[in-house]
């Protein structure tokens, strides 16, 4: 994750642009935009962060290491197996998703280290689904203003 | 040890004390300020209750609390809640080991309640080894849940006395919560922060991986004493006798997560009897990880030398004298209907206290 400020600014420039067209969104339909959306969402995020699609991004929160890589797909640090090399103890080859989100999250210098937050569990129906519409249409929720 | 008000009928619940989150031994144990002491019990490949028995009268008086595993290494053995339920009918204190591989939240929340009503005080809240590294590689591995979001789930069914899904709870399941961890896998320096992080999701105590490295493990308390957690978590190490310096070997190559420095092997190889100089390697160990600032106990793993574990409470010293619960009934006694613990006056000689 050696490009991790980058894109994170990139990410956070995508959000603002996409909470700005909520109107637009809203009117053509979020339910009607999310096949599109998961498209180029799974080109990109695929591309960039080798995103598995789960749904319910939290690379904001894991230095943009995408942690649904990890084959015992957790959410919340790096298990007790990890190799002493950094590799993976399921896939030898592959380094610990975690390694490189630690190693992502002292690049990114915030205060708070946002790999303390507690994840809930995936909610495994948005499993394919686009995970920038929901965060759209949650943030919107938040300012209080009608989804 | 045994407290004044140790129920007359072996398998009943003791009081939850003000400040207490179960009505465990563990618990009280620790909270007192007591250097407890757990081994973990090897599950049986087996239907047989006896089996379960025989393993656990191995540690009786030597333990406070018995961790069974649940499926470890992602090996098929008689499951975490059978040996609870056996052995806490009989009064053992019991720590049931919860995997996030095998189950999903809704099979995890039944279990929890259901070790619960039969006894458990104390939960460990594990991720899991993966499939792969077990006897049924073709298995699918579930990952539902991990140690995190598993903590503050049943943290949110003790406290909140709802489910997951928010649905009520006629009665909570009064549980002390527990993790384990890793202080000697990568990422080093995220290792104590990912233990607060576990605080934080609710773990009241923890057990950690094998502890054979002091140099790195005194650097990893040195940082959770930094950030104040070994004020909020009881922290046993984790230890355990090596059968040889080529079972050290072989660990080391291949069970996930276990950090043995070549200095160990070497001291077993250079010894006449390496099964004993095992023992002797881990009783030092124990000696050493006491010295250290913000340990509250040890977990024995003594995995294939259980019968050793005596000894090695024994000879650390580790109980300073003090004796754990041990169970007052003969069970061996054919008199007693096995499995069923309704003799209500059999009082042992020293239970007074």
């Amino acid at each position: 994750m050696r490009n991790a400020r980058g894109l994170k600014k990139l990410y956070a420039a995508i959000e603002r642009i996409l909470v700005l067209s909520h109107p637009l969104l809203r009117r053509i339909g979020y339910a009607r935009l999310d096949k599109p959306f998961m498209k180029i969402e799974s080109v990109t995020k695929g591309f960039l962060l080798d995103s598995q699609n789960c749904g319910q991004c939290i690379v904001g929160f894991t230095g943009l290491s995408c942690p649904m890589n990890c084959p015992k797909k957790m959410r919340n640090g790096p298990c007790g197996g990890v190799r002493a090399d950094g590799n993976c103890e399921v896939e030898p080859g592959m380094p610990c998703v975690w390694v490189l989100a630690w190693e992502g999250n002292q690049r990114l210098r915030e205060e708070e280290i946002p790999l303390q937050v507690v994840q809930p569990p995936v909610d495994h129906r948005l499993i394919g689904r686009s995970a920038w519409l929901r965060e759209v249409r949650i943030r919107v929720e938040d300012s209080g203003h009608a989804v | 040890m045994q407290f004044e008000d140790e129920p007359l009928v072996p398998g009943e619940r003791l009081p939850i004390r003000p400040g207490h989150s179960s009505f465990g031994r563990l618990e009280r144990v620790l909270r007192a300020g007591g250097f407890a002491v757990t081994a973990e019990i090897a599950p049986p490949d087996s239907a047989n209750p006896a089996e379960v028995y025989e393993r656990a009268a191995l540690f009786d008086g030597y333990v406070d609390a018995m961790n069974a595993t649940d499926g470890s290494g992602a090996n098929c053995h008689m499951s975490s809640v059978g040996i609870c339920s056996l052995l806490c009918r009989r009064g053992y204190g019991m720590v049931m080991q919860v995997s996030a591989r095998d189950r999903n939240r809704i099979a995890i929340q039944g279990d929890v309640l259901g070790g619960s009503a039969m006894g458990v005080a104390s939960i460990l809240c594990l991720t899991g080894d993966g499939v792969d590294v077990g006897d049924h590689p073709q298995a699918k591995p579930v990952f539902d849940l991990d140690c995190m979001s598993m903590l503050s789930m049943i943290r949110h069914m003790r406290d909140e006395s709802r489910f997951l899904s928010g649905r009520i709870l006629t009665e909570a399941p009064p549980v002390f919560l527990g993790a384990a961890a890793n202080p000697f896998a990568p990422p080093l320096g995220y290792r104590p922060l990912r233990l607060a992080k576990k605080v934080a999701a609710g773990a009241q105590f923890v057990q950690t991986q094998y502890c054979f490295d002091i140099d790195a493990f005194r650097r990893y308390m040195a940082a959770v004493r930094d950030a104040g957690t070994h004020e909020k978590v009881f922290i046993l190490p984790g230890v355990g006798p090596l059968a040889s310096a080529r079972s050290a070997e072989w660990i080391r190559g291949n069970v996930p997560g276990i950090h043995i420095p070549d200095a160990v092997i070497r001291r077993l190889r250079g010894a006449v009897n390496q099964q004993q100089e095992g023992v002797n390697i881990c009783i030092d160990m124990i000696h050493r990880i006491r010295e250290i600032e913000g340990v509250h106990g040890i977990h024995i793993m003594a995995y294939r030398q259980e019968h050793r574990v005596a000894e090695i409470v024994e000879r650390s010293g580790v109980l300073d004298g003090r004796q754990p619960w041990r169970p007052a009934v003969d069970w061996k006694n054919p008199a007693f209907d096995q499995g069923h613990p309704t003799v209500p006056d059999v009082r042992p000689p020293g239970l007074s206290n």
